[in-house]
């Protein structure tokens, strides 16, 4: 792989990569035929995000096709090529990004004012592929305001704020902090206000739905939407279901997909036995039924989620190949995909690949992401005329 | 039991969130008293804070422009409850810009004091970009609509009976020994600073003469900055409470009061403006009285010795 990135762009790099390390602390590299992938998810599975920068983000980007290349690595490391915003903009003309096979390495050289070249080897950890599946169109509510709306609504929060539940109706928008009912109810101080549709950019809200999920991972994303001043597309449905917000430009996409608390009874009983109940069916979107295709494996580091979220969920480390429910505590996971990399089976490679044009948003506006239909084959927006190998 | 205040003008809402701000740096928890004239942000001295009480004055007419509430009962015309003053602040803190905000007591789960901001109204422009072709001619077209916006915040409070409110009455004077002007309280503050990382407890000691020195002793070192030329207020009449011991005493002698200098570092880390007037009382080896005095309010901090 071999891209180089210019300019400005250089500094929207920079600020996908610190977003991204609000929500984990691997950054899993992902280069694709429609650009170049950038995601994290916490531990707890319960925040995930993604940056998809098109191919003409780049001035120059190139990858070995057919090359199901992925990694990942320690994202402070990144972080700390990119680390000064301000010189960035001031001193770097280029920033090149290579992949060195035989060292597992990626080269970032920044190609800086007077001739100066700064170059970060980071070694990298081969990786199972990441992707949240989710599909903006299902979506009951939709929104889209401009960033300085949500950050003046999230300003009224403390940042240690975990939990805020956002609530609509036909003209409007709620948002509250969230107390947990068996914490000191009586201590906590509430904070409520309420949005007026006219201020949103877009402001669909069909069913009139009340979710929960974490505030902190949401400001790293407000984050970059405000310095890059793209509006934020806010994706609203029933407790349980993730909620996605996503910002987009003729050449990056942004998904940040929360989890959000489901108020669902039979789940809270379900985690507490322990989650090997029968999972409700995944959307039945996939184009084949084969379990293994769709493994919620997680990492055997299982952490539990933000305290207050009842029992932690439990390990997943050993059985790879069972099918895991959507919702595992009461706190809904998002539905993660990972393939092991360990599977050298073609068939089962196959159908990953397919998941992932199905799955991942490409810079076209949001087609139907779930069709049951095989994609056969996706429009090349923007081709490397370059690099035609 | 009601009541409900209103804030319109900004710099009275700004010092409101300031005083509110030292409350909270000096105190977990503290009363605040309101009565038809006053409110009052209250600690009374206990063995859980190290013995150290507050009394903070203020005159609800120099920060309300709408003020009413009913106490408990007409003969005791006043109400007392026991809040986190970081709450308030908190909440204060990002009102700032508010064409209104209204304080109110009410009953939601628990008793809350309910800070209700309108926010001032909000432009948002648009822009429309023309195409690519005429790149060169991005005309702005903006489009102004303004809203204004309600946030609301609930702070709990604990509503303290009848019969505990003596412990919360306003102190009364000590007899004090000597009384004088302190230093600038930023130059005090990094000179406390200092001193905390070399010992745990700090002499304070001044005489009539508008000397005061800061001392502290350990094994190795001991390290003393001395102020001069501070000034003693005038306590008139007021000193000769017993004889007048401030009249018979030599202007050269100095009184002292050991304290834990973590407590008088959190009186001067706490001070956001300049007081106009700030002065110390001394009551030999007993207490340490600090007195700030701005122009809307009133703040006392007493400080007990240790041997």
């Amino acid at each position: 792989m071999h891209c180089i990135v210019t300019g400005g762009n250089v500094k929207v790099l920079a600020k996908a990569v610190h977003s991204l390390s609000r929500i984990g602390d691997e950054l899993y590299v992902e280069p694709q035929e429609d650009g170049l992938a950038l995601r994290s998810v916490n531990s707890s599975r319960s925040a995930y995000a993604c940056f998809l920068f098109a191919p003409l983000f780049f001035s120059r980007y190139s990858i070995t096709s057919g090359d199901n290349f992925r990694c990942k690595m320690a994202i402070k490391s990144v972080q700390s090529v990119f680390r000064s915003l301000t010189t960035l903009e001031k001193t770097v003309e280029k920033c090149h990004i290579d992949l060195d096979k035989q060292k597992d390495r990626l080269t970032f050289t920044l190609h800086c004012k007077h001739g100066l070249l700064k170059t970060h080897n980071l070694s990298f950890q081969d990786s199972e592929s990441l992707q949240a599946v989710f599909d903006k169109d299902s979506y009951a509510n939709v929104f889209r305001a401009q960033p300085r709306l949500l950050v003046d609504t999230v300003v009224h929060f403390p940042p240690s704020l975990d939990e805020v539940t956002v609530s609509v109706s036909d003209e409007r928008m709620w948002v509250r902090n969230h107390v947990e009912e068996e914490a000191e109810a009586s201590k906590a101080m509430l904070t409520e206000l309420c949005l007026a549709s006219d201020e949103f950019d877009h402001f669909a809200a069909q069913a009139h739905n009340s979710v929960t999920f974490c505030l902190k991972e949401l400001r790293g994303l407000l984050v970059f939407a405000e310095s890059t001043g793209l509006p934020v597309s806010m994706y609203l449905d029933e407790p349980g279901s993730p909620v996605v917000l996503s910002v987009t430009d003729s050449v990056l996409e942004g998904n940040f997909v929360l989890a959000t608390l489901s108020d669902d009874p039979s789940l809270r009983k379900n985690s507490s036995k322990g989650a090997h109940t029968a999972a409700p069916p995944p959307p039945d979107d996939f184009m084949n039924d084969d379990m293994d295709s769709y493994l919620i494996a997680m990492d055997t580091s299982i952490a539990p989620g933000p305290s207050n979220t009842g029992p932690p969920p439990p390990s997943l480390s050993g059985d790879t190949r069972s099918k895991r429910p959507a919702a595992v505590s009461h706190k809904a996971r998002i539905l993660i995909e990972e393939a092991e990399e360990e599977e050298t089976d073609d068939l089962d490679r196959l159908p990953n690949k397919k998941f992932r044009s199905l799955f991942f948003g490409s810079v076209l506006p949001p087609s139907s992401q779930l069709s049951t239909q095989p994609m056969t084959s996706q429009e090349v927006l923007a081709s490397d005329s370059e690099e035609e190998n | 039991m009601k009541f409900r205040g209103k804030i319109i003008d900004i710099a009275c809402l700004n010092h409101f969130t300031r005083v509110v701000t030292t409350i909270s740096k000096l105190t977990k928890m503290c009363v605040l008293r309101l009565t038809p004239d006053n409110l009052f942000f209250v600690l009374s001295g206990k063995v859980a804070n190290g013995g150290v009480s507050m009394w903070c004055e203020l005159s609800q007419a120099n920060f309300f422009d709408e003020y009413q509430m009913e106490g408990v009962s007409s003969e005791d015309n006043e109400i007392c409850l026991e809040v986190t003053p970081e709450n308030l602040s908190r909440a204060l803190k990002t009102v700032q810009n508010a064409k209104a905000v209204k304080v109110k007591l009410t009953k939601k789960h628990c008793p809350c004091l309910t800070i209700a901001a309108e926010l001032e109204m909000r432009c948002v422009w648009g822009y429309i970009h023309l195409q690519s072709a005429l790149r060169t001619r991005i005309q702005p077209q903006p489009t102004l609509s303004s809203v204004s916006r309600v946030v609301t915040h609930d702070v709990p409070v604990d509503v303290i009976p009848r019969r505990l409110w003596h412990e919360f009455k306003e102190p009364s004077m000590p007899d004090f020994d000597v009384s004088i002007y302190l230093p600038p309280l930023k130059t005090m503050k990094n000179i406390v600073d200092r001193m905390k990382n070399l010992s745990n407890f700090l002499v304070i000691e001044a005489n009539l003469n508008g000397e005061m020195n800061l001392k502290i002793e350990t094994d190795l070192v001991s390290v003393t900055t001395h102020f001069r030329d501070l000034g003693n207020p005038p306590w008139g009449d007021d000193a000769s409470q017993d004889g007048g011991p401030s009249q018979s005493r030599d202007p050269e002698s100095m009184v002292e009061a050991r304290v834990d200098i973590r407590r008088l570092q959190q009186f001067l880390v706490g001070q956001q403006v300049n007081p106009s007037k700030a002065m110390c009382n001394i009551v030999h080896q007993s207490v340490l009285h600090l007195i700030l005095l701005h122009e809307d309010m009133s703040l006392q901090y007493f400080i007990p010795a240790v041997a």
